[in-house]
C-alpha cells in the first residue's frame, strides 16, 4: 500500500478502505518504536470491533502496546502469518504486515482519520 | 535531564534510544535489542556501564569495614581477586549486590547505580572510628564491559598485562595507553568477557579502540535479556530490602561462618524458615511475556509473582524469574501466569536458562 493513500489514527494505525473492507496495520513509525516484536494478538474473525477501542496487542521485548480499531465493524480476516512470524510486521508494515480486515457499514468513510500530512505533523511534534 | 556518562555524546550522536536509568540517561538500544543480544552471544558487544558505582577503600581498617557489610568472605580474597556478595540490612534483607576487589594496597567495590548513594551512606554510618578512607570514584571514571566469545581475543594487546591470561573473577591493575586502568574478567551476560575501568579522559579513546577492534555497541535492553537468560538477579526485581539472599538462591555468596557481619543473625534464623517463597525460573508455554508483577496461579490461588520476564532471543522461549511458594519450586512444577487477565501455562525449570558452551 502507498502510505500517501492511507488514513491514520493518532494511535499509529493506518487504514485503507476498498468497498466495505477496511484493511488495518500499524505505521512504520510505530514499528520503529517497538523494534523486537515477539508476539501479536489479533481478534477472531467475526469479532465486532469499535472505533477507538483496543482490539489486540503487539508485544515487543520491552513492552506491550494495544492496537486500536480505527473504524467500527466486523473482523473479516486476520493476518495469520503474523502469529508465527510476528517480525513480518516490521518487514513490510504497509503491505504484507497488515493486521486485520474489517467489514464496515455501507457508506462508511475514513474522514475521521488523519491524512498522511497530518499524521507526519503529529509524529514530528512527538519529538522523534 | 539525568546524569551523563563520559560516553553520552557518543550514544546520542549514534542515535541510541536513551532512557532514564537510576538517574542517568543511558542507551537502551542502538539498533534492536534482539540483534544486540545475538552479537553478545556470538561475537562481542560493548556496554557503557559507567553509571555503576565504583568505590575504593584505603587505610588499615578497610578490610574490617568491608567484612562488616559484605555477606561473602573478603578476608580470604587473594590480591586482585574479585568476589560477588550481598550487603544486607539487619533483617537479612538485601541492600545491594556488589563485587568486591582486593588490591595489594586496599579494596574496591562496584555497586548498582541505583544504590550508590544508599551504600555510600551505609558505609559512612558503619565506619565508626575506623581508619579507612572511602572514595566514590564513579564520576572520575568510565567503565566499559566487553562481553562475548570473541571478547578476549579482541582485546589482545590493549593493556600492558596479557588479558588472555587473566583468570575468571580476577582483575589486573595495569596501563592503557600510558594511564592507569583496571581490567577484570567479570560480567553480567553469561558470556566470557572483560570490564575496563579508566579515567574519564580516556573514555572515548577506549570506546573507539574497542569499536575499531570489532566490538558492537549494546544497550541496557540487551543487557537485561542477556542477564535474564543467565539467571542473574537484578536489584529492584529479584533483590530488594525485603528479600534475603537465601531465598534468592544466593546462599553460595553468604558465608555465615566467616564471622560477624550485618544481617548474619537474621540469616541464621532465616536458614531454618522453610515457608518463604523461593526464586525459580519459569518457561511459559506461549510467546506472551510474563512481566514483573504478574501473578502465578495454581487452581485459582496466587502462589507467587514474576520478578523479571522476557522473550529469550537465544532460546526462542518466553522466560521469567519469579518467587514461588516452596511447594512449587521443584523443576517441572506447573502453574499459570496471569498476563493482563489471561492465564498462560508455565513450568518451573532449572536455572540458569542458558549456560555458555564450554570451550
Amino acid at each position: 500500500m502507498d502510505p500517501k493513500t492511507l488514513r491514520y489514527a493518532p494511535t499509529h494505525e493506518w487504514a485503507h478502505l476498498e468497498g466495505d473492507i477496511c484493511t488495518v496495520g500499524i505505521t512504520k513509525f510505530a514499528v520503529d518504536q517497538l523494534t523486537d516484536v515477539v508476539y501479536v494478538e489479533l481478534p477472531e474473525i467475526g469479532d465486532h470491533v469499535f472505533s477507538g477501542e483496543s482490539f489486540g496487542e503487539i508485544e515487543s521485548v520491552k513492552a506491550v502496546s494495544d492496537i486500536y480499531a480505527p473504524v467500527n465493524g466486523e473482523v473479516s480476516a486476520i493476518n495469520e502469518k503474523l502469529m508465527d512470524e510476528p517480525t513480518g510486521i516490521a518487514d513490510d508494515p504497509y503491505g504484507t504486515g497488515w493486521l486485520v480486515k474489517i467489514k464496515v457499514e455501507p457508506g462508511s468513510t475514513l474522514d475521521h482519520l488523519m491524512t498522511l500530512e497530518k499524521y507526519e505533523k503529529q509524529i514530528a511534534s512527538e519529538g522523534h | 535531564m539525568g546524569m551523563h556518562t563520559p560516553l553520552f555524546d557518543w550514544h546520542a550522536a549514534r542515535g541510541a534510544r536513551l532512557v532514564d536509568f537510576a538517574g542517568w540517561d543511558m542507551p537502551v538500544q542502538y539498533t534492536s535489542i534482539v540483534e544486540e543480544h545475538a552479537t553478545v552471544r556470538k561475537e562481542a558487544g560493548l556496554f557503557d556501564i559507567s553509571h555503576m558505582g565504583r568505590l575504593s577503600f584505603g587505610g588499615p581498617d578497610a578490610l574490617a569495614l568491608v567484612e562488616q557489610v559484605f555477606t561473602n568472605n573478603a578476608a580470604t580474597l587473594k590480591d586482585f581477586q574479585v568476589r560477588y556478595g550481598l550487603i544486607c540490612n539487619d533483617h537479612g534483607g538485601i541492600r545491594d549486590d556488589v563485587l568486591v576487589y582486593r588490591w595489594p594496597y586496599g579494596y574496591a567495590m562496584v555497586v548498582n547505580a541505583s544504590n550508590r548513594a544508599k551504600i555510600v551512606g551505609w558505609l559512612e554510618e558503619h565506619k565508626g572510628s575506623r581508619n579507612v578512607q572511602i572514595v566514590d570514584q564513579t564520576t572520575m571514571t568510565c567503565m566499559v564491559a566487553v562481553q562475548g566469545p570473541k571478547a578476549l581475543a579482541m582485546c589482545r594487546g590493549m593493556t600492558a598485562v596479557d588479558l588472555e591470561k587473566l583468570p575468571y573473577y580476577f582483575a589486573a591493575a595495569t596501563q592503557y595507553h600510558g594511564k592507569n586502568c583496571v581490567v577484570s574478567r567479570t560480567g553480567y551476560t553469561g558470556e566470557d568477557g572483560l570490564e575496563f575501568m579508566v579515567g574519564t579522559a580516556q573514555a572515548v579513546e577506549l570506546w573507539e579502540d574497542l569499536l575499531g577492534r570489532g566490538g558492537k555497541p549494546c544497550g541496557l535492553g540487551a543487557r537485561d535479556t542477556l542477564r535474564l537468560e543467565a539467571a542473574m538477579p537484578l536489584y529492584g526485581h529479584e533483590l530488594n530490602e525485603d528479600i534475603d539472599p537465601l531465598q534468592a538462591g544466593l546462599s553460595w555468596a553468604v558465608k555465615l561462618d566467616k564471622g560477624e557481619f550485618i544481617g548474619r543473625a537474621a540469616l541464621l534464623r532465616l536458614k531454618e524458615d522453610k515457608l518463604r517463597r523461593q526464586r525459580v525460573g519459569l518457561e511459559l508455554a506461549g510467546k506472551r511475556i510474563g512481566r514483573e508483577g504478574a501473578g502465578l496461579l495454581h487452581e485459582g490461588r496466587e502462589i507467587g509473582k514474576v520478578t523479571s520476564g522476557t522473550f529469550s532471543p537465544t532460546l526462542s522461549t518466553s522466560l521469567a524469574m519469579a518467587y514461588i511458594d516452596p511447594a512449587f519450586t521443584a523443576p517441572g512444577s506447573a502453574c499459570q501466569v496471569d498476563i493482563r487477565g489471561k492465564t498462560e501455562p508455565a513450568r518451573v525449570v532449572q536455572l540458569p536458562f542458558y549456560r555458555r558452551p564450554k570451550t
